[in-house]
């Protein structure tokens, strides 16, 4: 019995290790296909990345993307810490627990529902005060920082509840006013959750469709919404050149951060 | 042991009526939650200089008051006055007071010189004068070569000096300190009350310490208060209070005691005659004020002002007959537990002064317990 487990345990984990990336290898390796045809393959190239860095259409949609994703993170980050600190620090204020519920409903809410409304929410807020005018940039933003706020809330929170109120008090008691306190104790403390609530928001909304699909106007197309439609009129393989290259700067970033996080956990048990 | 030595102009204080307090609490009470009592009318006077100490076993109130103290907790009711200026609306950040926390509160992102050096930048004090007082502080809790760590690279009993240098740098007028020394083991802990008297008396700041360990308040205190439930049942010197406790509740907090229940048969001048259901003769005691024939007393007796005896007193007064059930050999002192016939346990401490692996007394052995009409206390609460 004994000697046969490790031989399951490796039968399991090729499987599982299979079903997550062999769609991902799949697509890498069809951006080097020389073929047009995603399916068949016709011999290596690279030509689709040099296409792909002359078509327009993709890389505004790219840099539209990239300006709205940090918007919504920078945005984010400050909203949903603002929640996070009222929801932890006043503990005593009556609408609270339908407070902290609220924060934490768009998490489980169809993004169907939330892109609808928001659609609802501008057309509105249009013909009532005369903005936002159209929809477009300003509008996938607003409406990507509603939810991705809610994510940062709920990271900034758990951070937040783990850290001692006494570091607070003893600051205080040594002479800070309170904003300075926030400042200086408060925020270098929970930077680490406040990064990570940056970066996901920044994911999320650089991966959203849904949302964005209905709050958008003409003119402005995120790449997602590139990429769906593209798909839709057969697939390019400009597509698998540039989810390859999404997928080399992410997990850059990633094995970056990792190496990171390492080496501050290494220096901190020395 | 660290004993406070004493100055005596300025440390018995408390018995001069024209000295004026460095701190007055006035009749503070905190409420919480409307109907919880924490703290409940609690007045105290306390001088400069003092090492004062709220004892209490936890959720007596004393933390609370202590918060209280350093603006952290806001008075139901009552004032707090330093140096006569009212001080009980006055945010922490703007108090002359500085507090050392329990968790110790280091800044985790900050090295140990920026955490000393904290409280200084916010008085906006030159660079050179921040450089010279933290390295002065770190000198005097002998830090000075950990300065570049951080407090997670620190043992507990480097950090709890990191805090005390940090609460002390500002040079407060009144430095509280909350369970300074609960997260340190036995033997540092020792090490580190001797320690903290030091520190005191160099620095001549008054310190109130808040703790639930009776022995580290009777020994690093100049003079102490007992608390329950937000009420103070007894101020006094160490020894006030282990020799002469205003109650059965503080005779039995601090230290170990045996208590005898009677009734007052006479009362002649200063010495009280009792009869006692649990004492074959009569009980004979000093007591400064006299007492009703016929009043319920208790007689609280410490185990090392009994003696053992061979056979019972000529008089037959204050004496117990009994057999020892169990020994406890502390090295030192051997404390038995002596089984009377009234059955009832009565604990004697013995000196062990000659070298013995047993002492003098063993299992099951017949004894006689005796003590002197002034080695105990009568007590009516």
């Amino acid at each position: 019995m004994t000697g046969r487990r490790p031989f399951w345990l490796f039968t399991a984990l090729a499987f599982g290790y299979s079903f997550l990336y062999l769609p991902i290898i799949t697509l890498i390796v069809y951006s080097f296909n020389d073929s047009r045809l995603v399916t068949v393959w016709g011999g290596f190239s690279t030509r689709w990345y040099a296409e792909l860095f002359r078509n327009e259409q993709i890389l505004s949609a790219l840099w539209l993307s990239v300006r709205i994703a940090a918007m919504t993170a920078t945005l984010a980050v400050i909203l949903g810490t603002l929640a996070a600190l009222t929801l932890v620090r006043f503990t005593h204020f009556r609408t609270r627990m339908l407070f902290a519920g609220m924060v934490a409903a768009p998490l489980v809410m169809p993004e169907v529902i939330l892109g609808l409304s928001g659609l609802l929410m501008f057309v509105t807020l249009e013909q009532a005060i005369g903005w936002p005018p159209g929809r477009g940039m300003t509008t996938i933003t607003i409406a990507h920082v509603t939810f991705t706020s809610a994510f940062v809330a709920v990271i900034v929170q758990s951070r937040l509840s783990q850290l001692d109120v006494s570091l607070e008090e003893a600051a205080m008691d040594l002479g800070a006013r309170p904003w300075k306190v926030f400042f200086v104790i408060i925020l270098p403390i929970i930077s680490p959750a406040l990064i990570a609530g940056w970066l996901l928001g920044f994911t999320l909304s650089m991966d959203d469709l849904v949302i964005a699909s209905f709050v958008s106007g003409p003119g402005a197309t995120t790449l997602p919404m590139v990429v769906y439609s593209s798909v839709r009129l057969g697939v390019s393989p400009q597509v698998n050149a540039l989810a390859t290259l999404i997928v080399v700067v992410v997990a850059t970033g990633v094995i970056i951060a990792g190496w990171l996080l390492h080496r501050q956990t290494r220096r901190r048990d020395r | 042991m660290p004993q406070q030595r004493r100055d005596p102009a300025v440390l018995e204080a408390w018995q001069d009526p024209d000295a004026r307090p460095f701190l007055e609490i006035q009749n503070v009470t905190k409420v919480f939650d409307a109907h919880t009592y924490a703290v409940d009318d609690v007045s105290l006077r306390i001088y400069k200089g003092e090492f004062f100490s709220l004892l209490g076993a936890s959720g007596c109130g004393k933390s609370t008051l202590l918060r209280m103290l350093a603006g952290l907790e806001r008075c139901t009711q009552g004032r707090i006055l330093i140096e006569g200026q009212d001080i009980t609306r006055m945010p922490p950040y703007e108090r002359p007071v500085n507090m050392m926390f329990q968790s110790y509160a280091l800044f985790p992102h900050m090295t140990v010189e920026q955490n000393v050096a904290f409280g200084l930048k916010q008085e906006r004090l030159s660079g050179r004068e921040i450089r010279s007082r933290v390295a002065e502080m770190l000198e005097l809790v002998h830090m000075t070569e950990y300065a570049r760590r951080r407090p997670d690279q620190l043992s507990g009993g480097q950090r709890q000096r990191v805090a005390l240098a940090r609460s002390l740098a500002k040079q407060p007028k009144l430095l509280l300190l909350d369970e300074p020394l609960g997260a340190l083991d036995r033997k540092l802990r020792e090490r580190t009350q001797f320690e903290l008297v030091n520190i005191q008396e160099r620095v001549g700041t008054t310190f109130i310490m808040v703790t639930h360990d009776q022995e580290e308040a009777m020994t690093m205190s100049s003079r102490l208060a007992v608390m329950d439930v937000g009420r103070i049942l007894q101020v006094g010197t160490p020894s006030e209070i282990y020799e002469y406790p205003a109650s059965r509740f503080i005779a039995g907090f601090i230290g170990a005691v045996n208590l005898f229940e009677g009734r007052v048969v006479s009362c002649e001048e200063e010495l009280l005659v009792i009869q006692s259901d649990d004492a074959p003769g009569e009980i004979v005691m000093y007591h400064a004020n006299p007492l009703a024939v016929g009043t319920p007393v208790t007689v609280a007796l410490r185990p090392e002002k009994l003696r053992v005896l061979d056979t019972p007193p000529r008089d037959d007064r204050n004496w117990v007959q009994g057999t020892v059930r169990e020994i406890g050999y502390l090295g030192d002192v051997s404390i038995y537990h002596v089984g009377t016939r009234q059955n009832r346990t009565v604990q004697v401490q013995v000196t062990n002064r000659a070298r013995r692996t047993a002492g003098p007394l063993t299992w099951d052995d017949s004894v006689y317990l005796g003590w002197d009409n002034d080695a105990g206390v009568v007590l009516t609460a």
